[in-house]
């Protein structure tokens, strides 16, 4: 066994997942219509290499990656391309982003280039990379980011462990726990496929330990092969976050501003691996993901395999819809999730969760003034004083915010959870997130401008400075003529003797 | 099954079943045993004048909120006068008149609080304000302490005896008494041997239960040890502020005594004696004035726990709880500063942290 170090703060809140984590794994029925965003992942967006009305295979590709960091999307099921337009993101903003709406034709007939790879062992570390890179394959533990350029880091760091994350600290959610429990050969398989590419022997499979069950199930796939751990963490928020758990496992504390890598240790999600595992093995992209479908206010909370593209309004429809007309729609957990304005929206590749919050689940407290009792001191698992960052954001200092380690802020929330006084701490921060990053933005914007308007100038100024000395040139010459005119009226003789 | 509203709110969307009010309710919840035995053991004169102090705050904390035009409501009933007041008349004499209490209630919220914006912005803990302004303009009401009279007991005052004596009109030198503190300085001030004093006035049980002369609530160390555990097992207060404080005046203690044996009283004395215990549990953990970080709250009961005894030992007063805790309530914003958690991933002057690679891989 190795020894679990202890990390900074973190809180207990009711864990809930008894209420979705008994449910199998169901798969959802396909949708009428799937509307598949072009942008599922951090980094550029995909560009179509699809037309309107074209028929497509299941697995085909709709839209490619661009840029380094950046994502292919592909078709989740066979259909028709109904269009390509904008369309209500899965975000909290309800604005509309370009996105491809596929009419399915219920036939689920794969794209006869699907295939699998014999022995993924045998690829070199850079082919799997790239593999699951076309796969379109980015982090499913909510993050998305594109794996392809997370399994080559290998390249520029000197890494030694590979850290499965199935600790699952968000209350509520439990599909990745249902995952490992039920697919726990293929999650292991894919871990094992993503050690190889990251060239790492060292495989840490972390579950938080009100899991027993998925611990189990990993342990025995696992039997057969050295090198991989099933760890058991304490159940604390927030043991996912990747800092946290790295340093839990290791002892090693990731510097700011750094990646895990630095300290040669790479993160991926179980279902991320089981992802990596169906790429490899059978060829197939990323065209579906499981996610858990609960909250006081869902009728049936269930755990769910659904086409990526699905309309949560489907989602919530499959599970018996809202007991509670006013319930709080939530993509992801509760401490971390987005609040989502419409039940139109598509269910995308990071989003883990739909949760629908009874109007008692969510009970939040007119705000009172703090009393600096110091308890989000003692949780911020960052080593913040999220109260003091409060008060400067609220009086307008964002720069004094800043230089008290707001950007070391990793957004968990366990501040504004724990506060007495129900001080929205969270969201003040986030606030003054944005404002900062907007403002630098501004700044940039200006320092460009004044730059373009003094190239201008200068631009200008050689442009007159030009003219004015080809007029004085124009002038040297004319009055050059002119003098030689005159001398040689002057002195004829002179010039008949030239 | 719509919900085609625009969002507004960011997460968390779940959140602790913690409150202020509730704080402060566990709080009075700790300190009924040792007021109740207070109450009981001082009789009608210190009922009156527990009622009388906790009226005058709700009514001044209302009016002071009609003022600034704040909603009376929700302020008034969070808490937070009712247990300043508490305090305060917890620290004072249990025979004290009538409008010792009011005053001290007056200047506890007012100026020890709403002069300030209300709660959570005053630097100073009110209750000690109020104490020490007390103590100052009314030497002689707010040291004249009387021996235990316990309720139903043959020399217990009646009910309406009791309320004279907190109007004030009954004189009550039948019963004066003094505090251990102040009866052990004076006499010690005067040659007294420590050691025949000690024997003489200090029985470590009476400390211990509480059967002793002393403010209303201060009495009864046990009660009070039970309370502040309480708060710590309920997470209501942190260990470090009561450890701190407590571990402190100790050390202190021990080790004058055990460098001058004839002066000073050793720490069972400091521990059970005076402000000691009420102080270290329930005033020095008002969170408003102390800090916010761990090694912050470490410093800030050290530093309590210091002054309490250096005031004891040599300053001008037989007891320095309120005094300490104030002077270290000065210090807070700068122990604030400067004691801060160290941010993840960055060293205590805010660089990044170089990172680590395990020498061998594995």
């Amino acid at each position: 066994m190795i020894k679990i170090h202890g990390i900074r703060g973190g809180i207990h809140p009711e864990g809930r997942k008894h209420l979705s984590a008994g449910q199998p794994i169901e798969a959802l029925p396909l949708p009428a219509l799937l509307h598949i965003p072009l942008a599922q992942h951090i980094g550029a967006p995909a560009v179509p290499l699809v037309r309107r009305g074209q028929q497509v295979a299941k697995g085909e590709m709709l839209a490619r990656a661009q840029g380094a960091i950046s994502a292919p999307v592909h078709a989740s099921t066979s259909g028709r391309v109904l269009g390509i337009g904008q369309y209500p993101a899965h975000h909290a903003s309800g604005l509309s982003v370009p996105t491809i709406t596929l009419q399915p034709d219920g036939e689920e007939r794969w794209h006869e280039r699907i295939q699998g790879v014999e022995d993924p062992f045998a690829l070199s570390p850079e082919a799997i990379a790239e593999r699951v890179a076309e796969a379109g394959i980015v982090g499913l533990g909510g993050a998305a980011f594109p794996s392809g350029v997370k399994l080559d880091l290998r390249r520029k760091y000197r890494l030694h462990t590979l850290i499965i994350n199935g600790s699952e600290c968000e209350p509520y959610l439990s599909c990745d726990d249902r995952l490992m429990r039920e697919r726990p050969d293929g999650v292991i398989d894919g871990a094992r496929i993503m050690a190889h590419a990251l060239g790492v022997e060292r495989i840490l499979i972390a579950l938080e330990d009100n899991k027993p069950e998925a611990r189990a199930a990993l342990a025995k796939a696992a039997a057969d092969w050295s090198g991989i751990q099933v760890v058991k963490v304490p159940t604390r928020y927030p043991m996912g976050s990747e800092r946290h758990l790295t340093q839990a496992l290791t002892g090693v504390e990731t510097p700011a501003r750094a990646l895990t890598a630095d300290i040669g240790v790479v993160v991926h999600n179980p279902a991320t691996a089981f992802a990596v595992h169906e790429a490899l093995r059978l060829g197939r992209p990323l065209v579906e993901r499981v996610v858990t479908v609960s909250g006081g206010a869902i009728a049936r909370p269930a755990n769910v395999r659904l086409p990526l593209g699905t309309p949560v309004r489907d989602l919530l429809a499959h599970c018996g819809g809202l007991s509670e007309p006013e319930a709080q729609l939530i993509s992801g957990g509760p401490m971390m999730g987005q609040p989502l304005p419409s039940t139109r929206v598509p269910m995308v590749k990071g989003s883990n969760g739909i949760l629908a919050l009874s109007a008692a689940e969510r009970a939040r407290p007119e705000p009172m003034p703090c009393i600096r009792c110091g308890q989000c001191v003692d949780v911020c698992p960052c080593g913040l004083v999220p109260l003091e960052l409060g008060a400067r954001i609220r009086a307008g200092d964002y720069e004094g915010a800043r230089a008290r380690g707001l950007t070391d802020c990793m957004g968990c929330g366990s501040c504004a959870y724990v506060c007495p006084g129900a001080i929205p701490l969270a969201q003040l921060i986030n606030h003054a997130k944005g404002e900062l990053a907007a403002r630098a933005r501004a700044k940039q914007k200006q320092a460009e401008t004044k730059r373009l308007a003094e190239q201008r100038s200068a631009r200008m100024e050689a442009i007159k400075r030009a003219k004015r000395e080809a007029m004085e040139q124009r002038k040297r010459e004319l009055a050059a003529k002119k003098a030689a005119e005159a001398a040689a009226k002057d002195s004829p003789a002179a010039t008949e003797e030239a | 099954m719509q919900i085609e509203h625009a969002a507004t709110l960011a997460g968390p969307f779940t959140r602790t079943r913690n409150s202020i009010p509730r704080t402060m309710a566990l709080v009075m919840l700790a300190l009924t045993p040792a007021t109740l035995f207070g109450l009981w053991q001082f009789g009608w004169p210190a009922i009156w004048l527990f009622g009388v102090t906790l009226a005058a705050a709700l009514a001044v904390e209302a009016a002071a909120l009609q003022l600034a035009g704040k909603p009376i409501g929700r302020s008034l009933f969070d808490g937070s006068a009712l247990l300043t007041a508490w305090l305060l008349a917890l620290s004072l004499p249990p025979w004290a008149p009538w409008w010792i209490g009011v005053i001290g209630a007056l200047i506890a919220i007012l100026i020890g609080k709403q002069v300030f914006g209300g709660l959570g912005q005053n630097p100073f803990n009110p209750a000690m304000v109020a104490r020490v302004a007390l103590l100052i303009a009314f030497p002689l009401e707010m040291t004249q302490f009387v021996a235990p009279a316990p309720l139903f007991s043959a020399q217990a005052s009646d009910l309406g005896e009791g309320l004279a004596i907190a109007l004030g009109s009954q004189p009550i030198d039948a019963l004066s008494g003094a505090t251990l503190l102040g009866t052990v300085r004076t006499e010690l001030g005067q040659g007294a041997e420590l050691g025949t004093l000690l024997s003489d006035h200090f029985a470590p049980l009476a400390g211990v239960f509480g059967t002793a002369s002393g403010s209303l609530g201060e009495t009864s160390a046990l009660l009070l040890l039970l309370g502040g555990l309480f708060l710590i097992a309920t997470r209501v207060i942190s260990w470090r502020i009561p450890l701190a404080l407590l571990g402190t005046v100790a050390l202190l203690a021990t080790l004058m005594q055990l460098i001058d044996p004839a002066h000073h009283a050793g720490a069972l004395y400091h521990l059970l004696s005076g402000a000691t215990l009420l102080g270290a549990f329930f005033i020095a953990t008002d969170p408003v004035t102390s800090p916010v970080s761990a090694r912050g709250q470490l410093l800030f009961g050290a530093g309590c726990g210091a002054l309490i005894y250096i005031i004891r030992a040599w300053g001008g007063y037989p007891e320095g709880v309120a005094f300490a805790v104030l002077l270290m309530n000065a210090c807070t914003p700068l122990i604030d500063q400067a004691l801060r958690p160290r941010i993840l991933g960055r060293n205590r002057r805010g660089q990044p942290l170089e990172p680590e690679l395990p020498e061998t891989r594995p």
